[in-house]
């Protein structure tokens, strides 16, 4: 491992994510994206010993749906260290998600057609 | 904390809702990126940070190269609700050519780009262009005229931005709502078009 001398050349705000996560590295976007919608599942039961990170963001998506950026911006977490903890709670069985939205080149008529009319409702 | 109670907004996504879409509103450093999220989107908007893969090896890996870590982007995203069952994200991002993993996850999954431009900076525009047009984004160019009285005649921006003739160019002033959503609106109709 490193020495403190070391340590100091990284940022803070790395060795907080790096403490956070394990150790271990951010998974990619495979599985949970930006906008993907996740709520703990009612009735669950917190893990034991949470980490100061885990309790919050049980404690803000015990509430109901949000998307993960938005778990990150409100908690104030890296959005990898964020989808790397959710991803944890979903392998656990304590997250609910809404269906991810289709990749670019599958974009359908109909999501387009229905966030058009979502915006003129919307702004007149 | 109680997110649930008390006076402030409700933060959550209605329940009924099941999908969410993504448009990227992308730009220049300074070009109102922030402003129009901010005048569009339905909640306080977020800012969270993104962080590269090289950044998030392992420690050892980047003992010889501590500069690394500090590669980090701040993003900052606002919502609206559009119908029963769809809420639609609107991220800004940064047109900063070093941060191609960032483009990689923020393009996944868009259903396209506005492209904010500032005509008296018309050069700053041409890496984010060539971003968005690397990563596959159809887009649509909204400009924002920081100075009412030099409007760019279409044809020249047009010219000197190189863009297809069926790309649409609209103006707009990202502090106003309306002309803010008409500008996401002749996204949409553009993006409509491409699909047909
Ligand atoms: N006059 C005028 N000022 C604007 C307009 N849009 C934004 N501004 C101002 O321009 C400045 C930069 O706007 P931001 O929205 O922060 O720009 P940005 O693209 O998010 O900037 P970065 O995130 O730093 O790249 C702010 O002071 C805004 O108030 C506009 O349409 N007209
Ligand atoms: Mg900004």
């Amino acid at each position: 491992m490193t020495t403190p001398g070391e340590e100091q050349a990284v940022s803070s705000g790395f060795i907080r994510s790096y403490v956070i996560t394990g150790g271990r590295g951010l998974p990619d976007a495979e599985g949970l994206s930006l906008v993907t919608l996740v709520t703990i599942a009612p009735d669950r039961q917190q893990p034991p010993n949470p980490s100061p990170e885990v309790r919050a963001i049980w404690e803000l998506c015990s509430g109901g749906y949000l998307s993960v950026a938005e778990v990150a911006g409100h908690l104030e977490l890296p959005v990898g260290v964020a989808r790397l903890l959710l991803n944890d709670l979903a392998d656990q069985g304590h997250l609910m998600r809404r269906k991810a939205p289709p990749p670019a080149q599958l974009v359908d008529r109909k999501i387009l057609e229905e966030v058009l009319h979502g915006l003129h409702v919307r702004f007149g | 904390m109680d997110y649930t109670s008390g006076s402030a907004e409700n933060i959550y996504v209605p329940d009924a809702v099941q999908r969410a879409a993504k448009i990227l509103v992308v730009g220049h450093f300074a070009v109102g990126k922030t402003t129009l999220i901010g005048t569009l989107s339905e909640i306080t908007p977020l800012r969270t940070e993104e962080r590269m893969t090289q950044a998030s090896a392992h420690i050892d890996d980047l003992r010889g190269a501590p500069d690394k870590v500090t590669t980090t982007v701040a993003l900052d995203f606002g919502r609206l609700t559009l119908s029963d069952e769809l809420v639609l994200y609107l991220f800004g991002t940064p047109g900063q050519q070093r941060f191609v993993e960032l483009w990689e996850d923020m393009a996944r999954g868009s259903l396209g780009a506005l492209l904010l431009v500032d005509p008296a900076r018309l050069a700053d525009t041409f890496p984010v262009i060539d971003l968005v047009e690397t990563y596959g984004l159809e887009y649509a160019v909204a400009v924002n005229s920081f100075d009412p009285y030099s409007r760019h005649a279409e044809d020249e921006l047009r010219e000197a931005l190189d863009l297809l003739p069926d790309t649409p160019v609209v103006y707009c002033d990202a502090r106003d709502e309306k002309s803010s959503a008409q500008a996401l609106i002749h996204l949409v109709q553009h993006l409509l078009a491409r699909v047909a």
